[in-house]
Parts: C-alpha cells; sequence; structure tokens
C-alpha cells in the first residue's frame, strides 16, 4: 500500500521490512501468550504452551529472514494500487456492521452492494442501493423462511 | 475383490436420485464459480458449509466433490476464452488455449479440454478407488509421531509448493498455525490468544476466514488493480467438435497428463499447479510441431487439462484416507467432514463405508456430468463471463456476508471477516500464496494434538518423535521439499520452477 518504487536498486523493499516488523510483532504476541501459558501448571508432560513456543519461534525466525530478503533483493516495482476504489470496498464492509444490528439484513446488505459496484466505478450509488435491498430481501425470504437460517431482522424483515 | 465390491455399494449410494441431484447440483454449481473470474471452488464450498449444515452427510459431501470436479472444468472455460484462469492449476491451460481461441479454435479447445478432463479424471477416480484401501492398511498402523511428521510433511510442501519463494510460503503457513492457536486449548481449558474476547474462545472458523481471503481479499485487489485489469472475451466461432487430427495429437497428452498428475496429487505435497507445469513442458519438449507452440497447440491445452483433472483426483487420496488436506479446497472439504462430527482417515473406511464409497462412485457420475453438460451448455458459460465486474463482485460479497452470518450471526464474526480480508489483499499484494494459510489453520490444532499424545505416551522425551522409521523418512522428505528448490538452484543455476498459488 505504502510502496513506492524506488529509483535505486539497491535501497531495501520497505514493504519487506513492514511485513517482516508485523511478523516479529506477532512472534512477540504469539511468545507472550506461550510464557503466559507457561506459568500455569499442567497436569501432562507437554502443556500448552508448547506448540505456541514453537510457533513464535518459527515466527521470529520468519522475521528475520523477511527482512534479510528485503535488504539483499532491494526494492520491488510494485504496479500501484488505486486506494480510492478500496474505500469504497471498505465502506461497503464497515457500513455493514454498522447497519446491521439497527436496520437488518436486507439494508445493511443491499448498501454493501451499492458501496462495491461504485468501487469498481459503476453507479449511481441510490440505485444500486434500492436494487441490492430487494435483491437481499429476496435471498433473506429464501434463506431465513427456506433454509431456516437465523439473519438479522430489521424493519424491512419485520414486514413479513 | 473387495474393493470392487466396496465400490459396487458405493454406486449404489451415489445413484440414488437425492445423491443424483446433489451431484448435479455441484457439478453446475462448480464449473459456473469456476467460470467466473474472482471465485474458485474453495471459496465455493466455504459459502455453501453453513447452509449445508442441516442436510444430509452423504448427499453434500457428493455436491462438494461435484463442485470440486467442476470448478476444474470451468477453470478451464475461462482460461481459454478469456485469457483469465478460474483457479491457478488452469494458468497453463490459458497459454496455449486462449491463443487457439484468438485463432478461432475455440470449441476444438475447449472440447479437447473437456475430454481429457473426463478421461483423466476418471482413470485417476480408478487409481483412487484401487489405492485408497492399500494406503488405509498402512495408515492403520500409524502412532502418533508418524502422524506428526507426516503433518509436518504436508506443512512444508504445502509451503514449497504454493508461491514465489519458501520463505514466503512459510510465513502463510505461520500466519495460518498462529491463527490455529486462537482458543480454547481442549486438552487444559486454557484460553490462547482470545484476549478476553468470548467470541474468539471457540477459534477462528475455517470458513470464516476462507472466505475472507478468498472472497473480500481478491475483491480489494482486483477493484485496486483498476483498469490494469481490463478482459477480453473470445467468442467461439466455428465447430466445437474436434477434427480427425486433433483426436490424433491429444490422446497421447491426455494420458500423459493422467500418469504425471495423479501420483503428484495424491503424494501428501498435492496442488493441482506443479503437474500442469509439468505435463506443459513435457509436451512442448515433444510435439513434432514446434512453432505451432506459443501459437495455440492443441497438445499445450490436452495434456495441462488432464493434469490438472488427475491430480484433483489425487488429492483425495491423502484427504480420505489420512485426513491430510493438501490443497485449499482439500481443507475446507475436511471442515465439511468435520461439521458432521466425521473425520476423515482409515477409521471412516471402517465406520462409514457407505459414505466414503458413495463419495467415490458419485466422482464417476460427476465426471460424466460434466462431459455431456459441458460442451452442449458452453454458451450459458461464455453469457457468465459477460457478467459486469461491478454486479460480479458485489454479489460476490453479498453472499460472502450471507455465508458468514448464515454459520455464526455475530458482528464479531463480520469484523474478522473484514480483518481476514484484509489480511487477504495484503498477502496477494505482496506475493504470499493463500493456501498455506488456510491449511495452517485446519492442520495446526491436528498437528498439536498429535504431537501432544506422542509425547505423553513417552511421558515428555522427544526422542520418541525421531524414533520410528516411518516418521524418520516422512522427516527427510520434508527436508527435501524445503531445500530440494535450494539444492536445484546450487546444482543447476537456474531457479527451479515453483506452482503459483490455488484459488
Amino acid at each position: 500500500m505504502s510502496d513506492q518504487p524506488s529509483s535505486s536498486a539497491r535501497s531495501a523493499d520497505r514493504a519487506g521490512l513492514f511485513i517482516a516488523l508485523g511478523l516479529a510483532v506477532l512472534a512477540l504476541v504469539v511468545g507472550w501468550d506461550a510464557w503466559r501459558l507457561a506459568s500455569v501448571n499442567a497436569h501432562s508432560a507437554v502443556g500448552p504452551a508448547a506448540f505456541p513456543t514453537i510457533i513464535a519461534a518459527g515466527l521470529a525466525i520468519l522475521a528475520v529472514a523477511t527482512a534479510v530478503e528485503a535488504i539483499r533483493e532491494g526494492a520491488i516495482a510494485r504496479p500501484r494500487d488505486e486506494a480510492g476504489p478500496m474505500v469504497w470496498v471498505l465502506a461497503g464492509l464497515v457500513g455493514q456492521i454498522v447497519l446491521l444490528p439497527f436496520l437488518g439484513f436486507s439494508i445493511a446488505t443491499g448498501w454493501l452492494f451499492a458501496a462495491t459496484a461504485r468501487g469498481f466505478g459503476r453507479g449511481p450509488v441510490w440505485a444500486h442501493f434500492l436494487a441490492g435491498t430487494v435483491m437481499c430481501f429476496i435471498i433473506y425470504l429464501i434463506f431465513a423462511k427456506g433454509l431456516q437460517l437465523s439473519l438479522p431482522a430489521g424493519p424491512l424483515e419485520r414486514l413479513i | 475383490m473387495d474393493t470392487f465390491a466396496a465400490l459396487g455399494q458405493g454406486l449404489f449410494v451415489a445413484l440414488q436420485p437425492i445423491n443424483l441431484l446433489f451431484a448435479f447440483v455441484g457439478v453446475m454449481l462448480g464449473t459456473a464459480v469456476g467460470v467466473l473470474p474472482g471465485i474458485g471452488p474453495a471459496l465455493t464450498v466455504a459459502l455453501l458449509l453453513p447452509i449445508t449444515f442441516k442436510l444430509d452427510p452423504a448427499g453434500s459431501l457428493i455436491m462438494f466433490a461435484g463442485i470440486y470436479y467442476g470448478g476444474m472444468y470451468g477453470g478451464s472455460t475461462a482460461s481459454i476464452l478469456l485469457n483469465t484462469p478460474g483457479e491457478s492449476s488452469s494458468i497453463v491451460t490459458a497459454l496455449e488455449g486462449n491463443k487457439m481461441a484468438r485463432a478461432g479454435r475455440g470449441g476444438p479447445a475447449l472440447a479437447t479440454a473437456a475430454i481429457g478432463s473426463f478421461v483423466a479424471g476418471t482413470i485417476a477416480t480408478i487409481g483412487l478407488a484401487l489405492i485408497a484401501p492399500t494406503v488405509v492398511d498402512i495408515a492403520i498402523s500409524f502412532g502418533p509421531e508418524d502422524y506428526f511428521a507426516l503433518m509436518v510433511l504436508a506443512f512444508t510442501t504445502v509451503s514449497a509448493a504454493f508461491g514465489s519463494s519458501v520463505t514466503r510460503g512459510l510465513t502463510s503457513l505461520f500466519i495460518g498455525l498462529s491463527l490455529g492457536l486462537i482458543g480454547i486449548d481442549l486438552q487444559s481449558g486454557q484460553a490462547r490468544l482470545s484476549f478476553g474476547v468470548p467470541d474468539l474462545l471457540d477459534g477462528v472458523e475455517v470458513t470464516t476466514l476462507a472466505v475472507a481471503l478468498f472472497a473480500i481479499g481478491e475483491t480489494l485487489s482486483v477493484c485496486a488493480a483498476g483498469s490494469r485489469a481490463e478482459e477480453v472475451i473470445e467468442p467461439v466461432k466455428g465447430s466445437v467438435f474436434m477434427n480427425k487430427e486433433d483426436w490424433k495429437r491429444s490422446w497421447r497428452p491426455w494420458l500423459r497428463g493422467t500418469v504425471l498428475g495423479f501420483p503428484i496429487g495424491a503424494m501428501p505435497a498435492g496442488g493441482a499447479e506443479i503437474p500442469t507445469f509439468l505435463s506443459y513442458a513435457l509436451e512442448k519438449r515433444l510435439c513434432k510441431k514446434q512453432d505451432e507452440f506459443g501459437n495455440g497447440a492443441i497438445e499445450g491445452v490436452a495434456g495441462p487439462e488432464a493434469a490438472n483433472n488427475a491430480a484433483a483426483a489425487g488429492v483425495l487420496v491423502p484427504l480420505l484416507t489420512l485426513g491430510l488436506p493438501t490443497s485449499a479446497t482439500a481443507a475446507i472439504m475436511l471442515a465439511g467432514f468435520q461439521q458432521y462430527g466425521l473425520n476423515p482417515g482409515p477409521l471412516l473406511f471402517t465406520t462409514n463405508p457407505d459414505l466414503v464409497w458413495g463419495l467415490i462412485a458419485s466422482l464417476f457420475i460427476a465426471n460424466g456430468m460434466l462431459l455431456i453438460l459441458n460442451l452442449p451448455l458452453v454458451g450459458l458459460w461464455v453469457r457468465l463471463l459477460a457478467i459486469p465486474r461491478p454486479w460480479l463482485y458485489g454479489g460476490i460479497l453479498v453472499f460472502a456476508t450471507l455465508g458468514t452470518l448464515g454459520a455464526n450471526p455475530s458482528l464479531v464474526e463480520l469484523g474478522m471477516l473484514l480483518v481476514f480480508g484484509l489480511l487477504g489483499y495484503v498477502l496477494r499484494r505482496y506475493d504470499y500464496p493463500i493456501a498455506p494459510v488456510v491449511v495452517g489453520l485446519i492442520l495446526g490444532p491436528l498437528a498439536e494434538q498429535q504431537l501432544r499424545r506422542a509425547l505423553a505416551i513417552s511421558v515428555g522425551d522427544p526422542i520418541v518423535l525421531f524414533q520410528s522409521p516411518i516418521a524418520l523418512t516422512l522427516y527427510a522428505l520434508s527436508a527435501l521439499a524445503l531445500f530440494g528448490p535450494l539444492l536445484f538452484y546450487l546444482a543447476t543455476g537456474h531457479r527451479a520452477p515453483v506452482g503459483a498459488d490455488e484459488d
């Protein structure tokens, strides 16, 4: 996301360094949890901490290996990714989570459909929102009534 | 022979009208999603898992197998007509197949892919039926330390086979293993990595992770690519039938592809990609019309497509006999078995013979259905390719969240879907393979269970892990899988050919 193709081939791959950092943090979290569990008295020969310890060690080694690779191989030119469309899709997903408890499955998921379509360059949002809501209402009828799946209901779903 | 009696019994199960219907729904769905760019068989099975929870196990597993085989067929259609492989095991098909379609020979390309897939799928399914009982007999004598070694082998081969480098493959695997730790440890009752969030105590659902990585991650990376990924659909011109010369040039590559695909798929190394690459290289070397290769040689479609389907059947050998998934789709099928309280492995063949043999028999039926349905319906599949992408991906996200909500109607679950979706995007963006994450999540807890069982028997002495000859052999193979590419590089000065990511 935040990588500019560098002009000098010898500078390290920044994305690779970030991933190495992420792996190191994950190794610390898993290792810390294993350390916490190791103090718990285990009844068997191998307690709940053994396997996490192995994984934490593996993650730490991979963090180092990723950092070494990033420095040795240098910056990699990647095609630029556009942020705008991604923001629309993410707004769709976050919006669905926010709307779901109040407005129910059909409206929340209709918004998701509209925002995704907009992210792929197809508008207008309101028309897709209406069409998406109708589509999701039909899906709700099929899955909640026909297959007895429990989907969150809102004002629209309570009409039936 | 017992095998044939068992298979006959299985055929009886598979031929029941309701199971035929499940197989039909499975192959239709599988082909449709295989054709659509962005959704592969792994995602489809993951989405259907929560919906099929209340159905009969045999029926839904037959449907999943139909999706699996159908996805392979559909993938070839997308590769040939669109030059965007629906899943990675069809990448090689796109090389020659799309050139043939551009030259107005799309029909014969689709036909050789379909018939080759049928031939290879049928031979490989016979292979599966013949080999499975033998593997079961061997596997019955495995101790927990052998199972642990087997899983280590699966881990290393899955990481080394997928993706652009071993470091990247292992990184994906360890992310999956870390996610597998989340939740209550069943032996000690301790909560691990759940940070006090009650929803995390049950662990991460395989379906949530798979749907997020495949559906959300893929959608994000496609929309971020923007106009970079424009596609042209090649219309199918002329006859879809192959002429005499096409047949003559196709049948040997079909058989060679089968011979390459089935054993590689059946090894705990798995994956359908490597045999397709090998088959392409082999056909290129053997082809008499060298100048046609790269410009639409039918051998370059026939061989890899056969290899692809033979490997798909091969992957079911370790899945059914050892409970060892070696591809993302197989990992999710394993989750499908677990949803019904069934554990694939040697015992399943004695406890649920009807189900296992019914499943194997239904593979023959699915294959036949695909051959009959595919060519006449090619017009329908082409129309699927023409769905505008904003609606296609909007629909994919609607069904992705529907499947997740259906499995567990909680906002935390949707939040995890979002977080793992972003993880999927980052993995794709920086060339990390997806399949090892899913395999790590599902196999990690099983590997830990076997490790602790082995160490409990030896009262904590780790020497027990390295005493059995079976385990030692498996460790040697793991080391070879990990360091093989490096040795290959040192010996020849060329980078070893590695497979692409599976979808």
